[in-house]
């Protein structure tokens, strides 16, 4: 006996160990109140995480080293860093102060930022773990830290608290044993969820019965879904057996959400500190990298080939140069003794190092910090953006990352979601049939409630007792709740003060149309819901039990016990969920109405019912409680029992509610598309639905050729993979081998001949992307890729969240990599949002989980013009301007440097004095492009936005490609060339004073260097095109700076100085008449080719502007009225569409 | 970027500011380089560069025929003054006159910081070390007789040089020789440095304005410096026009490295000496511009017809 204890003890440990080991697995069991369940079983400290939040990254001990580590991880500071370290090492002709300065000064910048972000972190950390809060021990409430609370420990929670770690809800003040909570800081939903505690521990209502609770909870080890969550609880009772009961995520009460209209609760804590789901949540997205990020360090890498070549050359025609004697150590000029001792091997190398420092320049340290600080600053002005600011919800963008602006300018598909994206996801409920026939209200309200043969409009009449029937379906079938009013008293619920909370937009509007058809739904009370019917009675439902709504099963259940003692089961869902559950010869009738609903673009849900006798009841409900027992897997046991309780219901109804487009979300697709992108909508809505809202969001036109690859088009389910083979080799014909070979280079223009636009289904797509292994079809997705690629338009439709991303994955990787952006509203569209290039996240009616998870997020769908259009244009314009600039500007400073040591013996003299190497990327040339990368619109915005089109020029990342990246380095190229060149000539003879005095090699220097700055400075006020007050400042300004630094510098004896290089040098220079025409002249030069295609570009463009450009805008617009209603044939789509269409057209024109 | 969405939060949740810089919409001055303004621009700056290098040619050629004062050059070539190694050898404290910088020299001099005795050197370094030491004097003939031409050697260096940048050490019981006490004279040199002019204290030691310009170390391995200037007496307005004979003392060794050595006479102008590039680039570019102006005047007319074509 003794053994088989030490056996389950050990195995304990075993077990305590291995959760260690691998966290996510297994189950872990807790002792409430840490009370060991028997005295046999002996009690074992377990070994879990204490309470303490550490979001804070560093400490203060190990700040220094771990934020220089990760600084230095960077590829660009590490660089600098070794030439930092070769400068202190070798013997270099600059001092290391020139690249040191910079690089400490980066690095210190972003110690000291990060630092703070760590020290807020720190701050609410701090906020967060010394919180008090009251454990239960002992029947006595301690006041405790919140970090000191253990599992097992019992909380007491008061109203408007936040709960201090995960916790199994036991008890609360209210006698049903439930609790509000809201979440609004875990996933943004508002509403207030209910939670209940388990049964057997609702009455434990003080400290000292809590205290004599005997129980343990096992549960699974922490997971970060929100939504998830299976445990079982273990009551003891002294002399009974203990009693099981299972924990679902409405038993878990999580840390960061907060009690509502609750007065206390007690809970005991099962996960604590970094295993709460908040913070296992909590962990960072992963870093997206532009586009143009890429390309810079691809150029890096030729400028770095550049460097490494320079000093290469140097170092070899060096030593060509000294095997002359006369030129290796002249009388006059006789090396060190240290000099002479170093080995050749070793000189060669340190030379060599010596090149790599003095043209080192070239590769510029302050690219990234001026980079960074452009990302970070631009990013301010989409969060400023009034424009994109929402009365509504009196908000406006938001921007969670910042190194992905201009990326929003390279885009080239669009992903978007349907319900809430590019629909209002405010829902109207427009109306219902019952048995066939048609009830649609033009509903006035009026005084007390409707009755049948009220103000309703019937196209036929169905039985009193189905349309009744068929009413409380509606009242009942649903999770909404109630929020109460201040003064509402328990019963009597005021109409204007209640309002109805639910997570689905939906079923608020159908417990809504409910309510106009005269059966009101009244709350919850207790097991009971009440519903007041159209004879003012209240009917009062025992709740049984409730499935909820998930996108696979399409569907809810309820089941309810009536005051009679019947057993009723209500159902809605998709029809295509509910049709194979009722009797087949009760479809007909309403399937004509669905459909004919969901063309006109409306939400169809079906209602049906079932009776269910006292033993099915009996049966079902031991087979439910026994799923809700599991540990694992418990959704899909109960999704089983339901699905065998789902069958043979009879069907009552439907219901068509309308969920509004978006105001301009079809100008806005229009316009996208023109910008040359091609929209994709995945929707998990029905293809009847989507494609209507497609039509009417104009993604697809009147002349657009469809292709539909469905379940429907599929046919048969034997022959369901030949058939699908099959259509897809014609589509495939159809659109890619019979396609003219020359619309490869007409990529993205806007004129296609023939528009084709695709629609697929998620049971499709599965077999697409998954073929069952026997089919010879893996080469299915390929094909499929193809056609989609050709297509100008996707739907995809009854889209699971993970097929969405599968989708956006597959695009993103095929050959090119396109830019894909994705946007969407809920929850559902975050694994797209994160999946994708840029994700962008609608403040939507669906909670804030998308808006988190995005990049970006925008109140509405039309934000995504002026977001992609505008501010994606420009920020690409500036940022690739920006790039190209740095690397031309450091080239030009660079050149004339490598050229001076042709004339010096390749003696690694630098050209220039230390302090404008130092400088001249940190204060004399860094404003001007900071400002121009920060304010310039080469075209206004107002034009960007109103002509898509002008989106295409920076397509495919147009600006950094090698052509115009070879442009800029050979205008470097020469410009160094005339700098260098010129002066060298002008030195032909060095007494350049009208008295004959001569200048010397720091002149020389000093002369280039002002060429240098002129120029480089002037060219960029050439490419400005939009000269604010800032730009003037900064450019004169920068100008005017170096003018009075280089005096300053030259007109003091610097103490700290070995040598005096530069006194007066300045000075002296300007004295010279020469000098200044030399300077202008080369300066003209420099600048003549650039000014010559400016004025060439802008005489090209004045001609080409005489075009009009707002043809192809009407043409587009036109075919509106009439075409899509052709197709469609019903009566009532076409009244409801032109109208819309006549709305929208005046709208267009006004643009 | 934390601070960045803390930020944009902060924002959101009031209305954003609505203020022309925060909405883009600055005023501006959106300037556009049209053919219509370039033209005119082009054929001014192209009409004024001819001008400018007409005049810069003009008074270039006038340098040859010896009005106004005469500077006296020598000319080294395949001298690398900017070598590095030479360039940093020096000691700017011990020119300026500093004690310390007398008596313990900077190690950038080596091997020219220390006599083999280790005594310091005072000027130490390549540079000092290498002074030019040629000699030139000037004699004109008249009636018969070679009279020396007086040539001035003050203010042949720069103005802050001889006065502020070099100084010599302060002088010790009022004697230079005295403040040089316990250094060496460059190795290469005949003389200590207080005995560079010993006539004119104010042209001795490391003020001696030879040396200063000497320290100037030149841009390019062919350099100039200035000797003498005659700007006395009879030649103040020139050379005029006759026999001249020039004594050279020659001691500067240049054919160990394949160096030359040439000797200039040359006025100056307003420009400086003589340079025909300025000239010649300026008249080039000149040339151009007006070119391209006219080539931009045809182009520009061929588009306005074709506008107008297409209008009609």
């Amino acid at each position: 006996m003794e053994f088989s204890i030490n056996q389950e003890i050990w195995l304990r440990l075993w077990s305590i160990w291995c959760a260690g080991e691998e966290k996510r697995v297994g189950t872990r069991t807790v002792f409430v109140g840490h009370r060991p369940v028997s005295e046999t079983d002996a009690y074992v400290e377990q070994k879990f995480c204490d309470n303490r939040i550490v979001s804070s990254k560093y400490t203060v001990w190990n700040f220094l080293p771990k934020n220089l580590f990760e600084q230095f991880r960077r590829i660009a500071n590490f660089y600098f860093l070794i030439i930092f370290l070769v400068q202190v090492i070798v013997d270099t002709p600059t001092s290391p102060v020139t690249s040191g300065l910079p690089l400490f000064f980066v690095i210190i910048v972003t110690a000291i930022k990060q630092g703070y972000e760590d020290w807020l972190r720190h701050r609410a950390d701090k906020e967060v773990n010394k919180s008090s809060v009251f454990i239960v021990e002992n029947a006595k409430q301690v006041k405790k830290h919140s970090e000191k609370i253990k599992v097992g420990d019992i909380v007491e929670v008061k109203a408007d608290e936040t709960f201090p770690c995960d916790l199994i809800f036991l008890a609360s003040s209210n006698d049903d044993g439930t609790c509000y909570v809201t979440t609004a800081s875990l996933d943004g939903e508002s509403n207030f969820k209910t939670h209940y505690a388990v049964r057997d521990t609702t009455g434990l209502r003080t400290d000292n019965d809590i205290d004599s609770l005997t129980a343990t909870i096992e549960c699974e080890q922490p997971q970060p879904d929100l939504y998830k969550f299976v445990g079982r609880i273990n009551v003891y009772r002294s002399n009974q057996e203990p009693v099981a009961r299972s924990l679902g995520p409405e038993n878990l009460l999580l840390k960061g959400s907060t009690l509502k209209n609750t007065k206390t609760i007690y809970g005991v804590a099962v996960y604590t500190g970094m295993e709460t789901k908040m913070a296992l949540n909590y962990q960072g997205k992963s870093q997206k990298r532009s586009a143009v990020e890429k390309s810079i360090n691809a150029f890096l890498i030729v400028y770095l080939c550049i460097l490494v070549s320079k000093a290469t050359v140097c170092t070899t025609l060096k030593y060509i140069w000294q095997n002359n004697p006369f030129n290796d150590e002249p009388w006059y000029n006789q090396k060190t003794k240290k000099e002479k001792e170093t080995f050749k091997i070793l000189r060669m190398f340190t030379d060599f190092l010596s090149f790599m420092v003095l043209f080192n320049f070239i590769i510029p340290v302050s690219m990234y910090v001026t980079v960074e600080m452009q990302k970070f600053l631009g990013s301010f002005f989409i969060a400023w953006d009034k424009e994109m600011y929402d009365e509504e919800i009196k908000e406006g963008a938001l921007v969670n990352t910042s190194d992905l602006n201009e990326e929003l300018g390279q885009v080239e598909y669009v992903f978007t979601d349907k319900t809430g994206t590019l629909t209002e996801n405010s829902m109207k409920f427009i109306e219902c049939c019952i048995d066939g026939h048609k009830y649609k209200g033009g509903i006035s309200e009026v005084d007390g409630f409707s009755h049948t043969d009220g103000p309703l409009k019937y196209y036929g009449k169905a039985e009193k007792c189905r349309e009744e029937l068929f009413l409380r379906a509606l009242c009942l079938c649903h999770t909404v709740q109630i929020k109460e009013g201040d003064n509402v008293d328990g019963l009597i619920v005021n109409q204007e003060r209640s309002t109805y909370i639910s997570s689905s937009p939906d079923e608020i509007a159908l417990v809504k149309g409910a309510k106009k058809y005269g059966f009101t739904f009244l709350g919850h009370e207790a097991d009971f819901m009440k519903v007041q019917n159209q004879k003012n009675e209240i009917e009062k439902y025992q709740l049984l039990h409730v499935l909820n709504f998930d996108p696979v099963r399409r569907r809810m259940s309820v089941i309810v016990k009536t005051s009679t003692g019947k057993f009723l089961l209500f159902c809605k869902g998709a029809d295509s969920s509910i049709f194979p559950r009722v009797q087949q010869d009760e479809i007909h009738q309403t399937k004509v109405h669905v459909e004919r609903n969901a063309m006109d673009g409306y939400r169809t849900l079906c209602v049906a019912f079932k009776e269910l006798t006292q033993e099915d009841y009996k049966k079902m409900n031991e087979q439910l409680s026994e799923a809700k027992m599991a540990l694992q897997d418990r959704e899909e046991k109960m999704a089983r029992i339901f699905d065998d309780i789902e069958t043979d219901m009879h069907l009552i109804g439907a219901t068509a509610v309308e969920d509004r487009l978006q105001e301009h979300a079809a100008e806005t697709i229009e316009a996208l598309q023109t910008a040359g992108m091609k929209v994709w909508v995945l929707t998990g809505d029905k293809m009847e639905t989507a494609k209507s809202t497609c039509y009417a969001s104009r993604l697809f036109q009147t002349n657009t050729e469809l292709l539909e690859l469905t379940t429907k088009a599929m046919g048969d389910s034997d022959r369901k993979e030949d058939r699908l083979h099959e259509l897809l080799l014609e589509y495939h014909k159809k659109l890619v081998q019979d396609f003219p070979k020359n619309s490869g280079k007409l990529k993205r223009s806007w004129t296609v001949s023939q528009e084709y636009g695709l629609i697929i289904d998620g049971s499709t797509l599965s077999l697409i992307l998954n073929p069952s292994q026997d089919s010879s079809s893996s080469n299915y997705k390929s094909i499929f890729l193809q056609i989609c690629l050709k297509c100008t338009a996707v739907l995809c439709c009854r889209m699971a969240p993970l097929q969405k991303a599968q989708i956006v994955r597959m695009v993103k990787n095929t050959k090119g990599n396109p830019i894909t952006l994705s946007i969407g509203d809920g929850a559902n569209d975050v694994s797209m949002i994160l999946e994708a290039h840029v994700g962008i996240g609608i403040k939507g009616k669906e909670g804030r989980q998308a808006a988190r998870n995005s990049d970006y997020a925008v109140p509405r769908f039309k934000h995504l013009r002026k977001l992609l259009l505008a501010h994606g244009h420009l920020y690409y314009v500036r940022i690739a301007h920006l790039v190209q600039y740095f690397f031309y500007k450091n080239l030009c400073f660079i050149l004339p440097q490598f050229l001076y040591q042709f004339f010096c013996g390749f003696s690694q003299q630098p050209l220039y004095d230390a302090a404008y190497l130092t400088m001249y990327n940190i204060c004399f040339t860094s404003l001007p492009i900071l400002a121009y990368s920060l304010l310039e619109q080469h075209i206004n915005i107002e034009t960007l936005t109103s002509d898509p089109r002008l989106y295409m020029k920076i397509s495919d990342n147009a600006m950094l490609q090698w052509k115009p990246f070879l442009y800029w380095t050979f205008l470097g190229a020469f410009e160094g060339l005339v700098f260098f060149f010129g002066v060298y000539f002008l030195f032909q003879n060095s007494s350049l004073e009208d008295n004959g005095k001569v200048f010397g090699n720091w002149t020389f220097g000093t002369i280039v260097f002002t060429i240098l700055v002129f120029t480089v400075t002037l060219k960029l006020a050439l490419d400005t095109r939009f000269w604010t007050w800032m730009n003037h400042l900064v450019i004169w300004g920068s100008l005017a700076f170096y003018v009075f630094f280089s005096f300053f510098w030259g007109g003091i004896i610097w103490p700290f100085l070995k040598q005096q290089r530069m006194y007066f040098v300045f000075a002296h220079m300007v004295t010279s008449l020469s000098t200044w025409l030399a300077i202008v002249l080369l300066i003209f030069i420099s600048l003549f080719p650039e000014i010559l295609l400016v004025v060439f570009k802008n005489a090209k463009r004045k001609n080409h502007q005489t075009v009009p450009f707002s043809l192809p805008m009407l043409l587009s617009y036109k075919p509106m009225e009439n075409g899509y209603i052709s197709e469609m044939k019903i009566e009532d789509a076409v009244t409801n569409f032109t109208q819309r269409c006549h709305l929208r057209i005046p709208q267009m024109q006004q643009l | 970027m934390a601070a960045a969405s803390s930020c944009a939060e902060l924002a959101g949740r009031n209305k954003p500011d609505n203020t022309a810089f925060t909405q883009q919409r600055l005023p501006a001055w959106q300037p556009l380089l049209s053919a219509g303004t370039a033209l005119p621009l082009f054929f001014c700056a192209g009409l004024a560069c001819l001008a400018l290098g007409l005049g810069l040619h003009f008074s270039s050629a006038t340098i040859q025929r010896f009005a106004g004062p005469v500077c006296l050059y020598y000319q080294l070539s395949n001298y690398y003054q900017n070598h590095r190694r030479y360039g940093v050898s020096r000691d700017d404290r011990q020119l300026s006159g500093d004690a310390s910088g007398l008596s313990s020299p900077a190690t950038e001099c080596s091997p020219f910081r220390t006599d083999p005795q280790g005594l310091p050197i005072a000027p130490c370094g390549a540079i000092a070390n290498s002074l030019f030491n040629d000699t030139f004097t000037l004699y004109h003939l008249a009636n018969g007789t070679f009279h020396p031409v007086p040539l001035d050697n003050r203010g042949i260096s720069w103005w802050t040089d001889s006065n502020i940048k070099f100084s010599n050490p302060e002088l010790v019981n009022g004697s230079l020789e005295a403040a040089f006490k316990g250094t060496a004279k460059p190795l290469n040199w005949p003389q200590a440095a207080y005995m560079l002019d010993t006539g004119n204290p104010n042209n001795t030691g490391f003020i001696n304005e030879d040396f200063i310009v000497w320290m100037r170390t030149a841009a390019l391995p062919t350099f100039r410096k200035l000797y003498r200037r005659v700007r006395e007496g009879n030649f103040s307005s020139g050379l005029p026009q006759g026999t001249y004979c020039l004594d050279i003392t020659y001691n500067y060794p240049v054919l160990s490295f394949q160096g030359t050595k040439k000797v200039i006479f040359s006025t100056v102008s307003w420009m400086g000496g003589k340079n025909p590039f300025l000239g010649i680039v300026y008249l080039v570019f000149g040339s151009a511009c007006i070119l391209t102006g006219f080539v931009m005047l045809a182009v520009h007319i061929k588009f306005q017809k074709q506008n107008q074509m297409d209008v009609e």
